[in-house]
């Protein structure tokens, strides 16, 4: 399952940060971050749920750049 | 200017103003220490609580610590070194400001710029109730709902009309200046801007899935599909930094020890300061905008002109283009049959269209369709009587008491008529009236009238190779290849024939497929490159391909072609722009030519030049 979300972040290198740390999440299969636009895009695991995968994934891109939001 | 950009530009006009100010009133010792301590808070403090922030978490290498570790450090050689001389640090942290809030500023307005560009999200629907109009949240409108349109308003949800006839401009989905009629019974596309008349729309979609809907958010997600050149600065950016720092590092070291173990004075501080300098470069940031703005520009200024791109990385491949293959139907002809030809005839040749025309007047086939087109006026149908449709072979009808026979040669052989074969490719309608010959009609479809020069174009180009695939017959598919000179030809070909020929060419360069979108999602899919045309409105293209032309001119392909070349050109100067010169300041940098000035001036200013390059990939409209 696929999903996007608008986020919030500052610099194109701290997009491609997020992208980073969203990508090692747990039940995140693929993840794209468009700084231009604004936008996440995350491709679920098969049986994971996407609001408890997501609230990891807002937590690890905050470790990772601390500047950023996902609205969720 | 958002909240946070003001309180940024005041921060910076007020360290430039104070910083002046210490340099025309002399102070001296403590007190000019801390007045210049407080202008760098001013200009700083942010950044060193992030970087104080990225310690605790153990995040050594962001921009964020290696500027305030490359600021401090110069404040504290200038203590050391009792030179009073404040300003370098305070001006490094400024310069940078002002580089961060230029790209905010930049990005910000290239962002609002494509939105404006892409202006195609209707904010409501007229719906009739009572005989008043009411606004409706286009959202909450379920399908096959009557919807009004007035003139000048955008039609928000894709439907038919039923009532009124009007001028549509659909110059935001197309980039085509040419207003389109519409009249009952025919489509109406979300996103046109209705013209002359009302119109009344019974609505056939939800919002969601109109076309204007589908559209943004293709555009929206366009950037998710990352380049070559993207992912190779954000590999090039996650290296670039850590090297650098360790470079610094040693460069602060290793040359001191050296002279030292060689007996010389180790000129700690020179060193130290040089490699300071190297920090102050270190950040990739400049690097990494300007590549995502080109795309995003490019991609932008396509969209304007009615070629939808769905990632930056198709945008990489079109400007590689070496192949195209198109489909011959309804992209390189029309799709649809008009008469090209009259021979033979014995009567005048508008007379003959008539009888045809009155002939076939009942006839839903392409042919009589083509016919009564031709013929151009609502056909009388009380002269018509007796209509007997023979089939395979034509029609046989009664017109104003003459006995007419419009068909093949096989019905001309049946009905013992002699005729005359035709040397044109198309389909041949004999005419006989009272049992003798009148002539034939060539029914064909016909070549776009540009689809000549987009091929020679995109030879012009350096496209190697063009080639058609068709399920038509071999005569015409050769007819239509030899008159816009395409390379090769297949014909008579099944959809999965295609699949497999398209196939068979690739892996000779980029290859690109190019159809009307309907019936060859498969081979838009297996190409490296799909390209739907004429998509307006047609769903399964717009899902399928990679690219779409929103109209029928196959020039749009050339235009695309350019397009993306331009944005690739951009991305390239950009990505060897920024590389040069920041290796030339880091080289400048150890040998001591440069001092910080340089390296902050040339990190701010290879910033701002990129970016403002990049933002010229939004400017297509003269390619």
């Amino acid at each position: 399952m696929k999903q996007k979300y608008n986020i919030e972040v500052d610099c194109a290198n701290c997009a491609n940060l997020m992208e980073e740390a969203a990508g090692k999440v747990k039940g995140v299969k693929e993840v794209s971050v468009n700084f231009m636009a604004l936008r996440m895009t995350v491709e679920f695991e098969e049986g994971y749920d996407p609001a408890a995968v997501m609230k990891e994934v807002r937590k690890a891109c905050r470790k990772a750049e601390p500047d950023c939001d996902i609205e969720l | 200017m958002k909240k946070k950009q003001k309180i940024m530009l005041i921060r910076i006009l007020a360290a430039a103003v104070l910083l002046i100010a210490w340099n025309v009133i002399p102070l001296t010792g403590l007190l000019r220490l801390l007045c210049f301590a407080a202008v760098y808070l001013i200009i700083g403090y942010d950044i060193l609580y992030k970087a104080g922030r990225g310690i605790l978490r153990g995040k050594v290498f962001d921009e964020n610590f290696l500027m305030a570790v490359a600021t401090l450090g110069a404040f504290a050689l200038a203590i050391y070194e009792k030179s009073g001389d404040y300003n370098e640090a305070i001006a490094v942290m400024l310069f940078y400001q002002i580089g961060e809030l230029f790209q905010s500023l930049a990005v910000q307005k290239s962002r609002k710029n494509i939105t404006e560009l892409m202006d195609l999200r209707p904010d409501y629907a007229n719906v009739e109730s009572d005989g008043t109009l009411i606004r409706m949240d286009p959202e909450e409108i379920e399908v096959g709902t009557e919807i009004v349109v007035q003139p000048g308003e955008k039609i928000p949800i894709d439907g038919i009309v039923t009532e009124g006839t009007s001028a549509l401009n659909t110059s935001a989905l197309t980039g085509e200046s040419m207003p389109r009629q519409i009249a009952p019974g025919m489509e109406a596309v979300s996103g046109c801007i209705n013209m002359t008349g009302l119109l009344k729309i019974r609505t056939t979609k939800p919002f969601e899935e109109s076309a204007v809907s589908k559209i943004l958010e293709l555009v929206q997600d366009s950037g998710s599909r990352k380049s070559q050149s993207e992912r190779f600065i954000s590999r090039f950016a996650k290296v670039y930094t850590p090297v650098v720092c360790i470079a610094a590092l040693a460069l602060a070291v290793l040359p001191p020890v050296i002279r030292l173990l060689g007996g010389m004075g180790p000129e700690w501080s020179v060193w130290i300061y040089r490699a300071l300098t190297f920090l102050v470069i270190s950040c990739p940031c400049a690097l990494v905008i300007s590549i995502p703005l080109s795309f995003f520009a490019g991609i932008g200024g396509a969209g304007r002109e009615g070629i939808l791109v769905k990632g930056s990385n198709y945008l990489e491949q079109l400007a590689k283009l070496k192949t195209v293959v198109f489909d011959k139907t309804g992209t390189l002809t029309k799709g649809v049959f008009e008469v090209s030809n009259i021979h033979h005839s014995t009567i005048p040749d508008e007379q003959l269209i008539e009888y045809a025309a009155l002939a076939e007047c009942a006839s839903s086939h392409p042919v009589g369709l083509s016919l009564l087109r031709a013929y151009g006026k609502e056909p009388d149908r009380n002269r018509v009587t007796d209509i007997r449709e023979i089939s395979g072979k034509g029609i046989l009808a009664n017109v104003d008491g003459k006995e007419i026979a419009a068909g093949n040669g096989k019905l001309m052989d049946e009905l013992g008529i002699e005729w005359k074969d035709c040397h044109s490719t198309g389909t041949i309608i004999h005419l006989a009236i009272d049992g003798d010959y009148a002539g034939h009609i060539v029914v064909s479809d016909m070549e776009k009238p540009d689809s000549a020069q987009a091929v020679r174009e995109l030879k012009e180009l350096g496209i190697r190779k063009t080639v058609m695939l068709t399920g038509d017959v071999g005569k015409v598919a050769e007819k239509v290849a030899e008159d816009l000179s395409i390379d090769e030809v297949y014909s008579g070909l099944l959809p999965a024939d295609k699949v497999e020929k398209v196939e068979e060419l690739l892996g000779n360069g980029t290859l690109a497929f190019v159809g009307d979108g309907i019936n060859d999602a498969p081979v838009l899919m297996r190409s490296d490159i799909g390209i739907a045309m004429g998509a307006m409105g047609s769903d399964a293209a717009i899902e399928a391909a990679d690219v779409v032309l929103m109209d029928d001119s196959p020039m749009k392909l050339v235009k695309a072609v350019k397009i993306s070349r331009k944005c690739i050109r951009i991305v390239y100067q950009n990505i060897i722009f920024a590389l040069v010169i920041k290796f030339l300041c880091l080289l400048f940098g150890a040998f001591g030519v440069a001092n910080m000035w340089y390296a902050i001036f040339a990190d701010v200013g290879v910033m701002v030049l990129a970016v403002l390059n990049a933002i010229r990939a939004l400017k297509v409209h003269a390619l």
